[in-house]
């Protein structure tokens, strides 16, 4: 168990910087899921962590110690992959088994860990058949067990999940975050999915080409997004953008309606609001003119246009609608639950 | 649905097969039983009598100790030669799959060799190793080694193997090659990560999911070391000193051509067919082994 530095990190492919400046601390103990769309840099940056790749420039430490310069073999991590990357050719026992022999541990103490290892993945009857006759989700569980026996200081997790279908993949997911809590070891999780990492993650970091966008814990990150990426990316339905001229305490949106907003900002901004936080109200500025209703059963999703205007909204309302499409539904918006952000640059304004 | 193809005259499909089974019979199969009715005659040296004697050749045969010596001699030499040819090409598959740069030039340059007719394989060989012109006899001079394999059979021996392993290199180069890539990279870099070093990785991993294709090369390279290796053979030693290099093939045409043995050549070739028989039905059935990954 160990904390994890990432200090000024930076990634290059010859004259391509693919990784800008990285700075992290992750605590002891701590989960942290980096999230972003693909080619954000994700996987990169945890097979930077893996010492699959090299580091261009900055540091890596676990434990306080740099290990840039270390082979994978000796940074005490275990990983598993996307594609779980179990030994073909070998038993699930021997898969599990392999490391701890490189590491020349006693006959006694491997058949224990292994034996551990598959009670708590209930994988117990699986231990002499070959990987290709399991399930996904039975592989899925034998790269765990991998991970697991080597009691290793860090877990590294590259989207395990995204082979399995989606069932599995909510079981699989709370079994990870059962387990990590358990053990108690720091764990890096890579994922395109905010759903996973909203749920698994004590802290996430939103990667953007390269950038990290923000990093903090899953509810900071909705409440306080730092920037419109990090806004449309975390919560679904995505959240709605207008552009908005903003003055003394209100926005006037496209349309001519007026909402009132936090904050002493003046002037151009894009104005954010989720779905779920607009509040069907008949005296409300918004007015949605509805093109599509997607009933979700536990609430419906409106989908229309902000009237007058080609600016798509989506309202989350509770329940079951019924409105028939080209019917104009009004609605509020609580001043705390708006967003500023500079119409440039696309960052939070103060507020 | 099944989808079946109507031609609309039902000769046409006769006339498309018609060139590949009219070369199979006249240059395949008729042979082929020539030498099978052959092996049962016995003839004199200038063809002026014939005897039917049935199995009286393979009799003899298996009573000759210069052939089960040619036999033995056989067994090792192929042996030799796959070992050869493929431990080189596993090591050569190793490097160039960490060969980031300049890949496809090195890869274009080792296959070069396959494209070396034989006999001229094997005069290169005899040049380099000729004991008083070659440059290796000069160097194993200095180290105090007497190369003539004019007279030493197991030099002799040594210089076939070299050079009929040199032409298969590139061969199996190619398959281990194909085969090694084929292995998702994230295996190597879990047991990587598992704590193995690059010689570990490649006995424990690489090395147990090629062995489908290592299986497949074994087959092939005895093929090719049985019944491909006349022409090095008689570019190099013509089967010499003495009979130290008369492999299996060689003594065909050796007991055939120059003893003008007919009947009891006709018989080892028969021996021969059997089997590159034998060979093939073994690769049939058990190179297709499923493979693991």
């Amino acid at each position: 168990m160990a904390d994890i530095q990432l200090k000024d990190l930076v990634k290059s492919y010859g004259p391509t910087e693919v990784l800008h400046h990285i700075e992290g601390d992750i605590k002891d103990g701590e989960f942290i899921v980096i999230v972003g769309p693909s080619g954000c840099g994700k996987s990169t940056l945890l097979r930077m962590i893996a010492g699959l790749e090299t580091v261009t420039s900055g540091e890596i430490a676990i434990g306080g110690k740099r290990v840039n310069e270390l082979e994978p073999a000796s940074r005490d991590i275990a990983m598993v992959f996307q594609n779980y990357a179990l030994y073909p050719h070998m038993s699930v026992r021997e898969n599990m088994a392999y490391g701890l022999k490189i590491r020349k541990l006693s006959k006694e103490e491997i058949n224990r860990r292994v034996e551990e290892a598959a009670e708590i993945l209930e994988i117990k009857q699986y231990l002499d058949r070959k990987p290709r006759q399991l399930s996904g989700g039975q592989r899925q569980r034998v790269a765990m067990g991998r991970a697991i026996v080597r009691d290793p200081q860090v877990f590294l997790f590259d989207e395990p999940l995204s082979n399995l279908d989606a069932k599995l993949r909510v079981q699989m997911r709370l079994e990870i975050r059962k387990l990590q809590q358990s053990l108690g070891v720091t764990s890096i999780y890579v994922t395109h999915d905010q759903v996973e990492a909203m749920t698994l993650g004590d802290r996430l970091m939103v990667l953007n080409g390269g950038y990290v966008e923000q990093f903090g814990t899953p509810i900071e990150l909705y409440d306080r997004p730092a920037s419109v990426f990090v806004a449309g990316f975390i919560g679904s339905p995505a959240m709605n953008f207008l552009p908005a001229e903003v003055q003394n305490g209100q926005a006037l949106l496209p349309g001519g309606a007026q909402v009132p907003v936090m904050g002493q900002h003046s002037g151009q901004a894009t104005f954010g609001i989720r779905p779920e936080h607009l509040q069907a109200d008949e005296a409300g500025p918004i007015a949605i003119q509805i093109d599509m209703l997607e009933q979700l059963g536990a609430n419906t999703l409106l989908h229309g246009r902000l009237q007058g205007t080609d600016h798509t909204l989506v309202a989350s309302v509770p329940g079951h609608a019924i409105d028939a499409p080209g019917t104009l539904r009004r609605f509020a918006v609580p001043a705390e639950r708006s967003h500023l952000f500079d119409a440039t640059s696309g960052k939070r304004l103060a507020d | 649905m099944l989808k079946r193809v109507h031609f609309p005259s039902s000769l046409l499909p006769y006339l498309l097969v018609a060139p590949q089974i009219i070369i199979t019979l006249v240059f395949f199969l008729w042979p082929a039983s020539q030498a099978m009715y052959q092996s049962f005659l016995i003839e004199d040296a200038f063809g002026l009598g014939t005897e039917f004697v049935w199995f009286e050749n393979f009799e003899q045969l298996l009573t000759d100790s210069h052939y089960l010596a040619s036999f033995q001699r056989t067994a090792v030499f192929s042996l030799l030669v796959a070992a050869l040819s493929m431990g080189t090409a596993l090591i050569l598959a190793g490097f160039a799959q960490r060969v980031v740069r300049g890949a496809m030039f090195y890869r274009t340059l080792l296959i070069w060799p396959y494209a070396v007719a034989p006999v001229l394989a094997g005069a290169l060989w005899v040049f380099m190793f000729n004991p008083t012109l070659g440059i290796f006899p000069y160097f194993l001079e200095m180290v105090g080694i007497t190369w003539n394999h004019y007279l030493s059979g197991n030099q002799a021996m040594a210089l076939v193997i070299m050079a009929a392993a040199w032409k298969q290199v590139a061969y199996n180069f190619l398959f281990y090659l194909a085969a090694m890539q084929s292995i998702p990279n994230s295996v190597i870099e879990a047991a990587a990560i598992d704590g193995a070093g690059p010689a570990r990785r490649f006995w424990t991993i690489i090395f147990p999911l090629i062995s489908p294709t290592t299986f497949f090369l074994l087959v092939i390279n005895m093929v090719y070391a049985f019944f491909e290796t006349f022409g090095i053979i008689h570019a190099v030693t013509q089967g010499g000193p003495g009979t130290s290099t008369t492999i299996l093939v060689y003594k065909v045409f050796n007991d055939g051509f120059v003893g003008l043995d007919l009947g009891g050549s006709a018989a080892q070739s028969v021996v021969l067919m059997v089997l590159v028989i034998a060979m093939t039905v073994v690769q049939f059935r058990f190179v297709e082994r499923k493979v693991e990954y």
